[in-house]
């Protein structure tokens, strides 16, 4: 499979969303609205729901299903509102020492005038600076595409997971192919450059595990994944200097020259 | 028809009643706003501050000279700079290129400096670096310079000017958003106080991080400040954006920078506001 074949794939409108996922592994799932500041941004889901016997935060970023249901939720692009709905509740599971759980699918940050007007770059920011010290495990599961900083936004985690065909890049490679070969069409070739699946993300240690998606929307599946996240977030809840191993998580990543 | 114009002396030499003719020999640079030509002494002189007001895009290192107490820039983290982790096609040659161009290892230069008199740890992002994108040297760089003014104890003051995360690293450069905003938020949370300076231009993933994370935010004026870009914009909404859209005034008309100031009074507003928050003259 290329790259651009995995791309592909990632964006494929029959796989799983996010409300699938909360569907068939969680239990008792409420949803909560808004982020108390303008309005409800229907690009991101959250809410409470059980793990199990554990309670936990969900959110999940939602492109829906059918043509109505994606417009509706923006083709998962969320504005700003739904970036600060996500850190609205990621405040509240620190506060009641629930861990974090976040999917990730978008192929970006939503573009558009009412996003620029209301800080889409100040959002994103915010979450960026207060997941890092939040007080409660987190872990991200890539489940489709991770557009940029607006999937980073949702995936400042102890651990990232990501999907055998799920993808995380810094652009897409359409606008990657736009760029460097002044040719949207060359994206299959751009999408190899930028290295942007997730066995690439495995050997930058951007992501910790690579879920095989063999039976990918089946029973089995899904009580695999809720069991592996289930032990992690056992063991995550143990451990000592939470925050500052996240911060020395991403501080670690780069490839630089230091000459001196 | 035919248009006249009369103009009155917009800058401080015009109105001493200095020439703005150019010395023999000297470089001409054309307003981008209102197309008139200036020579690099009256700019140099103007703090490259147009008669028509437009803030003409300077170097890290005039921005430094210009806008810190003279002689008090101190370098550190020189001599980070980037490699090429993904054998991106073309990077290496745009890197070379950008080096020579610039003089520059990296698009962003760090160190301290003073204001009158108030230490802080400053950066400055150079627009004649690939734009100011942020490659992972680049976030190392504004990282540790985050870790160094925590530990000292120092403010931080820095300029942004960037076109985003720089594409040629891939996800790394991606990363660097979160781990310049944790480095941001360490600071932070022990109680000094940062002011970032948006210059034009300053998008992308560096709006969606440090550039936005200031404890106070300047703009210089008709600096272009925005996430997504204009024409990306354009093209997905098919609408027609307002003028000023992306624009400080703009930020400041939604809330999102605290006050937009003329290069020519940057310096004595960041010593007034360090002056607030307890640093030792």
């Amino acid at each position: 499979m290329t790259a651009y074949d995995r791309v592909r794939t990632a964006r494929n409108t029959s796989r799983p969303t996010t409300q699938d996922y909360i569907t068939a592994m969680f239990t008792g799932f409420i949803e909560l609205h808004g982020d108390r500041r303008y309005r409800d941004d229907e690009a991101i889901i959250g809410g409470l729901a059980y793990l199990g016997d554990m309670p936990v935060t969900v959110i999940g970023i939602e492109k829906g299903h059918d043509t109505i249901e994606r417009m509706r939720r923006s083709f998962g692009a969320p504005e700003p509102e739904g970036y600060r709905k996500a850190l609205r509740l990621m405040k509240q599971a620190e506060k009641f020492r629930r861990p974090v759980i976040c999917f990730v699918d978008t192929s970006g940050a939503y573009c558009g005038i009412g996003a620029e007007e209301r800080g889409q770059g100040q959002a994103i920011a915010e979450n960026l600076m207060e997941m890092m010290t939040l007080r409660t495990p987190i872990i991200s599961v890539l489940i489709g595409e991770g557009g940029s900083g607006g999937a980073l936004a949702l995936a400042v985690s102890d651990r990232v997971w990501m999907l055998e065909n799920a993808v995380y890049s810094v652009i897409s490679p359409e606008g990657c192919a736009s760029i460097l070969y002044k040719d949207a069409s060359e994206a299959p070739k751009a999408a190899e450059s930028l290295r942007l699946t997730a066995a690439d993300a495995l050997s930058f240690r951007v992501a910790e595990r690579v879920i095989s998606e063999e039976g990918i929307g089946t029973e089995e599946f899904y009580g695999a994944l809720a069991g592996d996240l289930y032990e992690e977030l056992g063991r995550l809840a143990g451990t000592e200097d939470l925050t500052e191993k996240r911060y020395q998580r991403f501080r670690s990543f780069g490839n630089y020259k230091d000459i001196k | 028809m035919a248009l006249k114009f009369t103009r009155k002396p917009g800058n401080e030499l015009e109105k001493e009643g200095r020439s703005l003719e150019p010395t023999l020999g000297e470089t001409e640079y054309v307003c981008p706003n209102c197309h008139r030509t200036l020579p690099e002494s009256t700019l140099d002189a103007g703090m490259w501050v147009c008669t028509c007001g437009h803030h003409f895009r300077i170097s890290a290192r005039k921005r430094l000279a210009l806008l810190t107490d003279e002689g008090s820039f101190s370098e550190l983290f020189g001599d980070i700079e980037s490699n090429d982790p993904l054998a991106f096609p073309g990077y290496q040659k745009k890197l070379e290129k950008a080096r020579e161009t610039s003089g520059e290892k990296e698009s962003v230069v760090t160190g301290t400096a003073s204001f009158s008199g108030i230490k802080a740890a400053v950066f400055a992002m150079t627009p004649d670096f690939m734009m100011g994108s942020m490659g992972t040297a680049t976030g190392e760089k504004i990282t540790r310079l985050f870790e160094y003014a925590a530990e000292n104890s120092l403010p931080v003051v820095g300029w942004t000017v960037s076109g985003g995360a720089r594409m040629q690293e891939g996800l790394l450069s991606l990363m660097q958003m979160a781990k310049t905003s944790g480095a941001v938020k360490k600071h932070s949370d022990r109680g000094l106080l940062y002011i970032t300076v948006l210059t034009d231009p300053t998008t992308g993933g560096v709006t969606a991080s440090f550039a936005m994370e200031g404890d106070i935010i300047m703009a210089e004026p008709g600096a272009t400040v925005g996430f997504a870009g204009r024409r990306v914009v354009e093209q997905t909404t098919m609408e027609s954006l307002p003028r000023d859209f992306q624009t400080s005034e703009f930020i400041l008309a939604h809330g999102f920078a605290d006050i937009i100031t003329p290069r020519s009074d940057e310096k004595r507003l960041i010593s007034a506001l360090l002056g607030f928050h307890g640093e030792t003259r």
